[in-house]
């Protein structure tokens, strides 16, 4: 336990020390203010641009397009997902495409959705919901594939109805591992949205930190992209801790 | 087990294989049969249909214009690609061998690749400007950190007295790694680098998308920009057929070098 | 020892597909009577998990017919049985009291009662220090102990246990087997217990099956005579040795049997 307290102790200095010496570096004029700006400043625009309210509309349309995305892509994966698994055949098709998934560049589809679906939400959501939701159906397939036989057995015991099985064993049981593709899922979800935002919409916060980009706005960019990176952070944060403490609960013997 | 004899077991793999092979055929003519309703439904204005796509992309093959932006992604990809490969494999034995730095570094470096890093890149535009520099810088940014995680996994997980034997046969630490570290993390090494480098060559891409004249993803976008969905099309295809192309290969060398029990 | 019969099997052949088909257990001819603790042993592979699923009710007979009180089974399992596994079937994400109120959720039973049930059967399985744990904070002997108190709270009249203490070290086996028989006066319920120890089936049970190497057949069918009160200390009993030497002599052939075919 020491350990672990002793190196977050560290990581917080480590990470403490690099900002100090970037704001440093920004004030003497080591670093030119038309790259970048110090992180003070960073900070106020940031509190600036939302406390005046003119980043609402932005933090609205990201928001929900990457929550839209998230839990499609959570419904349908995990739907997916146990589909896959009860037809073996199915399977046994589906397994090397997802193992290449991942090694598709799936932004490089983003154009196409665009002219598909025009310039708004939908495309955006879309490609959200294909960066997110074959991670969902890998781990809900390694999370169904993980309930113990023995578990099964114990439900015919019971008498369990197909859906009292899932409801009750399979989903339980393989939640460790739903979890996973579930903070997966949202990691990507955000990262998709974003990215899209950025190189191609009019709305939302990646416009914007492009939109700043393109004006020469330094201070306003930085502001926005703090508050994207803070809200990255947290929000997988949040999901990481949750998922340690499922975890632990389950395997401390 | 006993009792059922190999013989025995041939028929039931050869079937099964056959089976396998009819259901991927089936599984490729549908994925083709929905690009062609998609790409036919919307009269070619998104997507342009499989044939019509093929012959362009064949004649496209063949145009010197093609092959000059295919050679400025190959070669911002490869220079991303090494670096991030060479620097990752640096990271991770270091941070993997020396576990308290390791603890620290891990959840930092965890944590980067959750970021949006695309909300980076005018950060690197402003460091490198616009050209080859940055586009490397963003493949290395999408590739390093993975390279670095899986080396960090790999060498974190190797069995203590492997070390021990290289300790009391008194090897220097170059060749600590070189003889016993490195041979030992292959299998997680290679894992690292197939996904390094699809994400490397994400990065180039992205970057190429919208800060370049020059490259695959200039084409594509421009593309779109001019409206030339054929061109478009041909282009999507030509990455995902070399990404799938270059993944399945890794695999396969990933599992010769693997553990003999994979 | 004879009484009413509970469970019955005739002919029951099981066969596993192929190619080739391979025949696991039989035939198989039975009668298990009511109340009555009777044990299975057998070489490795001779098909004791197989006959344990066959009178469950979670595998049905190739050819053959399995009553249970009276009623034939058609591969569902009936109400009234309990089923303890070799693996621990524990569920690691419940606590130790979720784990046994869990049998009892489609009991339709009320609230209180579940309750009750529940407390008396961690209690008589000595977990109520451990109510609140879960699973992975116990020992293997204590998780199969929730498994043992989880099929308890179900007031079964037939109880069947595929070597549940298998993973289990001698001097907790030992003691496990006197909780286990200590359940079964307490309950009243038929016990089949299938078990690779002999000196485990010797001293616990009424009567003893011994199964040949596979396809698994009744080869000896042995009454101990025991009294219904006994307890691990039967060992000392002069009785227990040449009952576990009856048992040894056809079980060792078959065991070389079925090593030979393994080899």
């Amino acid at each position: 336990m020491r350990g672990r307290q002793a190196a977050l102790i560290v990581r917080i200095a480590v990470l403490a020390s690099l900002i100090v010496l970037l704001e440093i570096a920004c004030r003497i004029g080591l670093i030119d203010p038309l790259t970048v700006i110090p992180p003070s400043d960073m900070v106020s625009s940031m509190v600036d641009q939302i406390g005046s309210g003119e980043l609402n509309a932005s933090i609205a349309t990201t928001f929900s397009t990457i929550v839209l995305a998230f839990v499609l892509a959570v419904i349908g994966g995990t739907a997916a997902g146990a589909l896959i698994h009860r037809l073996p055949r199915l399977r046994a098709v589906a397994d090397p495409l997802l193992a290449s998934y991942y090694s598709v560049p799936t932004f490089i589809f983003y154009p196409l959705l665009v002219a598909l679906l025009g310039l708004g939400q939908a495309p955006l959501v879309v490609l959200g919901v294909l960066s997110a939701a074959p991670a969902v159906v890998i781990s809900t397939l390694s999370g169904f594939d993980s309930v113990a036989p023995v578990l099964m057995k114990l439900a015919r015991v019971h008498r369990l109805t197909p859906a009292r099985t899932l409801a009750w064993i399979v989903l339980p049981a393989a939640l460790p591992h739903l979890f996973t593709g579930f903070k997966l899922a949202l990691s990507y979800a955000l990262i998709g949205v974003i990215a899209g935002e950025f190189i191609l919409s009019g709305t939302g916060l990646g416009y914007a930190i492009s939109f700043a980009y393109q004006s020469f706005d330094n201070r306003t960019m930085y502001g926005v992209m703090l508050f994207v990176l803070l809200v990255a952070v947290v929000a997988n944060g949040v999901l990481y801790v949750w998922e340690g403490r499922l975890a632990r609960r389950r395997s401390r013997g | 087990m006993s009792g059922l004899s190999l013989e025995n077991d041939q028929p039931k793999l050869t079937s099964r294989r056959r089976v396998r092979a009819f259901d991927t055929i089936v599984l490729v003519l549908v994925m083709l049969s929905l690009w062609q309703v998609v790409g036919s439904w919307t009269q070619g204005v998104a997507v342009s249909p499989p044939l019509q796509t093929l012959v362009y992309l064949f004649g496209l093959l063949q145009t010197s214009m093609f092959w000059d932006h295919a050679v400025a992604t190959l070669q911002a990809f490869l220079l991303a690609f090494v670096l991030s490969a060479l620097m990752g494999l640096a990271l991770g034995l270091i941070f993997g061998a020396r576990r308290f730095a390791g603890e620290v570094a891990e959840p930092i470096l965890a944590g980067f690749y959750t970021i949006p890093k695309v909300t980076l890149y005018p950060v690197v535009l402003l460091l490198f400007g616009l050209g080859m520099s940055a586009k490397v810088a963003f493949g290395v940014m999408h590739g390093l950190v993975p390279m670095t995680l899986f080396t960090l996994g790999a060498v974190r997980n190797l069995p203590p007295v492997l070390v021990r034997t290289a300790r009391v046969l008194r090897l220097s630490p170059l060749r600590t790694m070189r003889w016993v570290l490195v041979p030992a993390c292959l299998p997680d090494i290679v894992n690292g680098l197939r996904i390094s480098f699809s994400l490397s060559l994400l990065g180039v891409l992205i970057g190429e998308m919208f800060s370049s004249q020059r490259g695959l993803g200039f084409l594509l976008v421009n593309g779109m920009a001019q409206h030339n969905v054929p061109l478009s099309t041909a282009i999507v295809t030509v990455i995902v057929a070399v990404a799938i192309a270059a993944n399945t290969l890794m695999l396969r060398v990933g599992r010769r070098f693997g553990r003999p029990d994979a | 020892m004879n009484g009413e019969s509970h469970v019955s099997l005739r002919e029951v052949v099981r066969l596993y597909d192929g190619p080739p088909a391979v025949q696991a257990l039989g035939p198989i001819n039975l009668e298990i009577y009511r109340g009555e603790f009777l044990s299975m042993v057998g070489p490795s592979g001779c098909g004791k998990s197989t006959l344990l699923d066959v009178v469950s009710g979670l595998a049905r007979p190739t050819s053959g017919s399995v009553r249970f009180e009276g009623r034939e089974l058609h591969g569902k399992v009936p109400d009234g049985v309990g089923v303890v596994f070799q693996e621990d079937s524990s569920m690691p994400w419940l606590s130790v009291r979720d784990n046994v109120a869990f049998s009892l959720r489609t009991s339709g039973l009320p609230k209180n009662e579940i309750a009750d049930r529940v407390d008396h059967a961690i209690r008589f399985m000595g977990l109520a220090q451990f109510a609140g744990h879960y699973p992975a904070q116990l020992s293997g002997g204590m998780r199969q102990r929730v498994c043992i108190a989880r099929t308890l709270v179900l007031r079964p009249r037939l109880i069947l246990l595929d070597e549940p203490f298998g993973a289990l070290d001698q001097q907790t086996r030992l003691l496990m087997g006197d909780e286990l028989l200590r359940l079964w006066r307490e309950t009243g319920a038929t016990v089949l217990l299938i078990t690779h120890a002999l000196d485990e089936a010797a001293m616990l049970s009424d009567r003893v099956g011994v199964m040949s190497a596979r396809p698994g057949r009744f080869i000896d069918l042995v009454e101990t005579e025991w009294p219904r009160d006994r307890d691990s200390r039967v060992i000392s009993d002069p009785k227990f040795g040449a009952l576990t030497g009856r048992l040894w002599s056809p079980l060792r052939e078959e065991s070389l049997k079925a090593m030979g075919r393994a080899a």
